[in-house]
């Protein structure tokens, strides 16, 4: 804890200087490029690469999530419980189905850009939020769920003022794995032209210049560390306001 | 007035309540007792529809539990299950406030019967109304149950096994909160236990439970001086009979002139604890006292031709 409270703005700061004046950092990287090379990746802003890439993160976790947590709220009612093994076999499917091979299925369909990596990522993002919402709302406290129906909340009410409260911090844990997940491959988008910070790891890559792929490479892993322990410390908090 | 007519209710094959008939007056505490598989809770829970009657009917004060949609039914009859099941991410202002606010209450008056139920419970609202549940005792926790179950003023209280959790202590005084509270607000009560001692402390009426039927519906002295079944004279304990029966009766009622040497006790005391006073103490007879002033003694001889009137 006490680490945390030096090592977080430390962190966010070496974060933000790299994002927004790399240039700041060429003594640092100028010995892993090659002569001649430029050190720093100038082709685009790494600022609008960065925004880029949250944006995709965000907008395919925030899909997986709409996806995952409504077929979890459906499987777990006595209605849809027969769809529960279904349902975890596509969620597995989604799963197993490498993000590479995802994108290359993609790309004929949707075309070149942002639309195959969202749809990698929102494949990819699923089953650590399902199995998770699963497991939240089907081990509930039997009392307390007891007492919901036993006072009169119908079933409506109970999902929302009850289980949802109660299962959220579960929940919470299957987004986080989702979103760090989808950080580190959102990058590879960038192998089918969508904007990301993969950009200037392939660029790296291809012209062998190390600089390059450590610069891309550092600022997607501050962004996954610092937004894993934002939602840690999200978590404990709500757990805590649930009493647990 | 609670009419339990000829209720059954089947799984498959097997009967878990068979044929009940019973009636609680309003006002009363009724007690239902058996072992465990004996079809109480079942019972219970088919008053405010969490099961569903297989045939028969229940009436409340003469309407059917058929006419109301079973949700809308349920925020009419207070509910406390052992373990409380309070909702640990509400606020005990919060969770006594439930059903009050289903029902769409006002702020105001929701605060108003909050603050009010927790003092009824000896519980300061200031120092309670915004903690977490998680943040109280067992005991507070359990009182905060029932609290619950009364904030709308429910026409009928189902509680289930709810001192199940508690260690003795602190079962022994929530049930006294109960009685003393039952008396105070005139609520109707139904309460399922295993435990005869529980049923016989609290009960107007005591209601035994066997395999699926009633096999007697009495009051608590009745059970005790005449029990219908093996099984009922088994849950009463056939050699603390007497005992039982003498920890019905107050002092009151073997009140004679006289004085007698020792501590006095006062006259809502029970005989029971007056024998256990003459036996503890050598003494034949003990002082008695009605609203503290001294009236005349109790003797040993009395309490012994008391319990014998049932042998």
């Amino acid at each position: 804890m006490r680490i945390g409270t030096v090592l977080r703005p430390a962190l966010v700061l070496l974060l933000v200087a790299l994002v927004l004046r790399p240039a700041w950092f060429t003594p640092l990287f100028a010995p892993l490029a090659p002569a001649n090379a430029p050190v720093i990746y100038e082709r685009s802003s790494l600022l609008s690469l960065s925004l880029s890439h949250l944006g995709l993160v965000a907008a395919a976790t925030a899909a997986a999530t709409l996806v995952a947590v409504g077929l979890a709220i459906f499987v777990t009612r006595p209605a849809g419980a027969a769809f529960r093994p279904l349902s975890r076999t596509i969620t597995n499917m989604g799963q197993t189905f490498p993000p590479v091979a995802v994108l290359a299925l993609a790309v004929p369909a949707l075309g070149f850009g942002a639309g195959p990596t969202l749809v990698a990522l929102f494949l990819y993002g699923l089953l650590p939020i399902f199995e998770n919402s699963v497991t939240a709302l089907s081990t509930l406290p039997p009392a307390t769920m007891e007492a919901a129906r036993g006072i009169g909340l119908n079933r409506w009410q109970r999902l929302v003022r009850v289980e949802l409260p109660l299962a959220l911090p579960v929940m919470l844990t299957g987004i986080r794995l989702s979103v760090v997940i989808a950080l580190g491959t959102a990058t590879i988008g960038s192998t089918v032209a969508a904007r990301t910070l993969g950009e200037v790891i392939i660029a790296g890559l291809l012209t062998n210049n190390t600089a390059f792929v450590l610069q891309g490479g550092l600022i997607v892993g501050l962004f996954a560390v610092l937004i894993y322990d934002a939602l840690v410390q999200l978590e404990t908090r709500l757990a805590r306001r649930a009493g647990a | 007035m609670i009419e339990i007519d000829r209720i059954t209710k089947t799984y498959g094959d097997s009967t878990a309540v068979d044929g009940v008939t019973m009636t609680a007056e309003t006002g009363t505490i009724t007690v239902i007792v058996g072992t465990s598989g004996s079809g109480k809770t079942t019972l219970l829970r088919m008053i405010n529809r969490l099961e569903e009657p297989s045939s028969g009917e229940v009436r409340i004060n003469g309407e059917s539990t058929r006419a109301t949609k079973p949700h809308l039914l349920r925020r009419r009859i207070g509910y406390a299950i052992q373990g409380h099941g309070l909702f640990p991410h509400h606020t005990v202002g919060r969770n006594i406030g439930a059903v009050p606010q289903l029902m769409g209450w006002k702020k105001d008056r929701i605060r108003a019967r909050v603050d009010e139920l927790l003092s009824l419970f000896s519980m300061e609202p200031d120092a309670f109304r915004d903690r977490y549940p998680a943040e109280l005792s067992g005991g507070q926790q359990q009182r905060v149950g029932v609290a619950r179950a009364l904030a709308s003023r429910p026409d009928l209280l189902l509680m289930d096994e709810p001192f199940g959790a508690l260690d003795p202590i602190i079962r022994a005084r929530a049930q006294d909160d109960l009685r003393r509270i039952q008396r105070r607000l005139g609520s109707t009560i139904l309460l399922v236990t295993h435990d005869m001692e529980e049923a016989i402390r609290l009960g107007d009426r005591v209601a035994v439970m066997d395999g699926g039927r009633l096999v007697q519906h009495a009051t608590p002295a009745e059970i005790i001086a005449q029990p219908a079944t093996p099984l009922v004279a088994d849950m009463v304990g056939d050699v603390e009979r007497p005992l039982r029966l003498l920890s019905l009766i107050p002092l009151s009622e073997l009140l004679e002139e006289g004085t007698a040497p020792g501590e006095a006790m006062p006259a809502e005391a029970s005989l029971r604890d007056a024998l256990a006073a003459c036996l503890w103490s050598g003494r034949s007879a003990v002082p008695v006292t009605v609203d503290g002033v001294p009236s005349g003694r109790v003797t040993f001889e009395a309490i012994r031709a008391r319990a014998e009137l049932h042998a």
